[in-house]
């Protein structure tokens, strides 16, 4: 996996990233056996942000650790905690250290999160973001001060195919692809017809832009209600809580695998996007199981 | 309109513990309409003031209170008007204004130390009986011309620029709260309506936090 991921975009017919959250503490030991599980058989490991508003090791720390271990990290940023100098300055410090691709997000809103006092930063959000990234990549910081050593990162984005209403977020969508990006990660993905719709609208906005479908296992009805209610820009449709209810006790993990190597394969087969993004967040040994099933 | 909301009773006895005769002073206009602070409330929060240091076997001491409503808080002049011969043997101010009225009235009143009855909580309307929402954030760079007449900066739960964050809760609802809306929707709607969806699609520069020097501060005859 040590290919730089710009390049797998470029070359890579089905390209597949998966998500390596960082642990709450620094005992890095079971994110390093998950970056070794993973690393050659994914195109790139993203690493989360505090992600939902969790406070944890940071995005940077394990994508240092991805390098180290020869993967290929994908640096998520968000906006919700550093503000447009913090942000510059992190963006420096990671390119210079090996971390070449970095997506770009708003971040989950702090009242979901384990710090639900904090001040909310969200000086740039995630069009302007793409933008900042842009600037430095121009080999100037955002107000147009010459750089003492560029960057050039690939540049990510997320979308929400499930939005809805969806036209506000094509907008969005749109804006970010004007302000340059080179991926886009979708939000999880369940209903496939509601996904080709959006993936009808997306290329008509721009046929080139690579597309990865975003894959969150469900492995329990309750699990998935759980998910509607608390986790942000997550819609798990009723008839995949009903087929996870209707299954045997005990085997709700393989169920949600099943469904999930399912979907990927179909997406594959049928050229629906141009590759997935797997979220199996703290399972990520059960990714190359996945991987596996849908026969990649 | 400012929206503030009474502090608890706890709080409020807390800091007037030990004081034998004070001032609370309400404010007739912003917190009398949010039903916080006006006379009213003044006669409530003093009745319950009065019976709490009747059961309080600790404290003892019956506790004396002066009344009073200043129409506007914030403006010195009324304060002074209004309380200036009300504060004989007074030891302390309890101000049911929002912050700024208790700030005027400290200035005024410097020898006495002046407590906040009230959380001063954002600049809103009234939506309703009853209920009144944020709309303003006072960025001083004003951007409702572009966004349909409703603010992202303080509507949208983030103060995202340019369209909703990828949380958005089905029907368009907010990612933090089911119960209210998405400003960026809402904006999406109501441009939409005006066939100016084009305003949407245009870029907005991170925001100019200089706008406003904090602390804020006008000198209209200078200028």
């Amino acid at each position: 996996m040590t290919r730089p991921f710009r390049e797998t975009l470029r070359t890579k017919d089905f390209i597949v990233t998966a998500e390596a959250g960082p642990v709450k503490g620094i005992n890095t030991q079971k994110m390093i056996e998950h970056i070794e599980l993973l690393k050659d058989k994914v195109d790139g490991l993203n690493v989360t942000d505090n992600q939902s508003a969790v406070m944890r090791y940071p995005s940077v720390g394990a994508c240092l650790l991805i390098k180290e271990h020869s993967g290929e990290p994908i640096l998520q940023v968000t906006c919700r905690d550093r503000n447009r100098l913090a942000i510059q300055a992190d963006l420096l410090f990671a390119y210079s250290r090996g971390i070449k691709n970095v997506l770009c997000l708003t971040g989950d809103s702090i009242d979901v999160g384990d710090h639900k006092e904090a001040k909310p930063v969200f000086d740039l959000d995630s069009v302007q973001l793409i933008h900042v990234v842009r600037s430095l990549n121009s080999g100037k910081d955002m107000v147009g001060n010459e750089l003492d050593g560029g960057v050039d990162y690939c540049i990510g984005a997320s979308a929400t195919p499930s939005a809805d209403p969806i036209e506000p977020q094509l907008i969005k969508f749109e804006k970010k692809l004007d302000a340059g990006v080179d991926f886009i990660q979708t939000q999880a993905v369940y209903d496939l017809d509601e996904f080709k719709r959006f993936m009808e609208r997306a290329r008509k906005i721009d046929e080139k832009v690579k597309i990865l479908a975003g894959i969150v296992p469900v492995v329990g009805a309750k699990m998935a209600r759980y998910m509607n209610e608390n986790v942000p820009g997550i819609s798990v449709p009723q008839y995949i809580i009903d087929e996870l209810a209707q299954a045997p006790k005990g085997t709700g993990v393989s169920k949600g695998i099943e469904i999930a190597t399912k979907m990927i394969r179909q997406i594959r087969e049928e050229k629906i996007c141009d590759g997935v993004h797997i979220m199996f967040i703290g399972r990520e040994e059960k990714v190359p199981e996945i991987l596996e099933a849908a026969g990649i | 309109m400012i929206i503030a909301e009474r502090k608890p009773l706890e709080e409020i006895r807390g800091m007037i513990s030990g004081c034998k005769r004070i001032l609370v002073v309400g404010c007739g206009t912003c917190v009398t309409i949010c039903w916080a602070g006006g006379e009213k409330e003044v006669g409530i929060l003093s009745s319950q003031l009065r019976l709490v240091r009747l059961a309080s076997s600790r404290e003892g001491k019956k506790l004396s209170i002066v009344e009073a409503v200043v129409e506007r808080q914030c403006e010195k002049e009324m304060v002074i008007e209004e309380l200036r011969d009300k504060m004989q043997d007074v030891e302390a101010i309890l101000s049911m204004a929002c912050g700024i009225g208790v700030q005027t009235v400290a200035d005024v009143f410097e020898e006495k130390p002046v407590f906040p009855a009230l959380n001063t909580t954002f600049m809103g309307m009234p939506e309703g009986e009853g209920v009144w929402t944020e709309k303003c954030g006072a960025c001083g760079d004003c951007m409702l011309y572009w966004t349909g007449g409703i603010c992202p900066v303080v509507r949208c739960a983030k103060g995202l620029l340019n369209g909703p964050c990828g949380g958005t809760r089905k029907g368009g609802k907010c990612e933090i709260d089911s119960e209210k809306d998405c400003a960026w929707v809402l904006i999406y709607r109501r441009l939409e309506k005006q066939g100016r969806l084009d305003l949407m699609r245009k870029y907005y520069e991170p925001k100019n936090y200089r706008a406003v020097k904090r602390p804020g501060k006008i000198e209209a005859l200078e200028a």
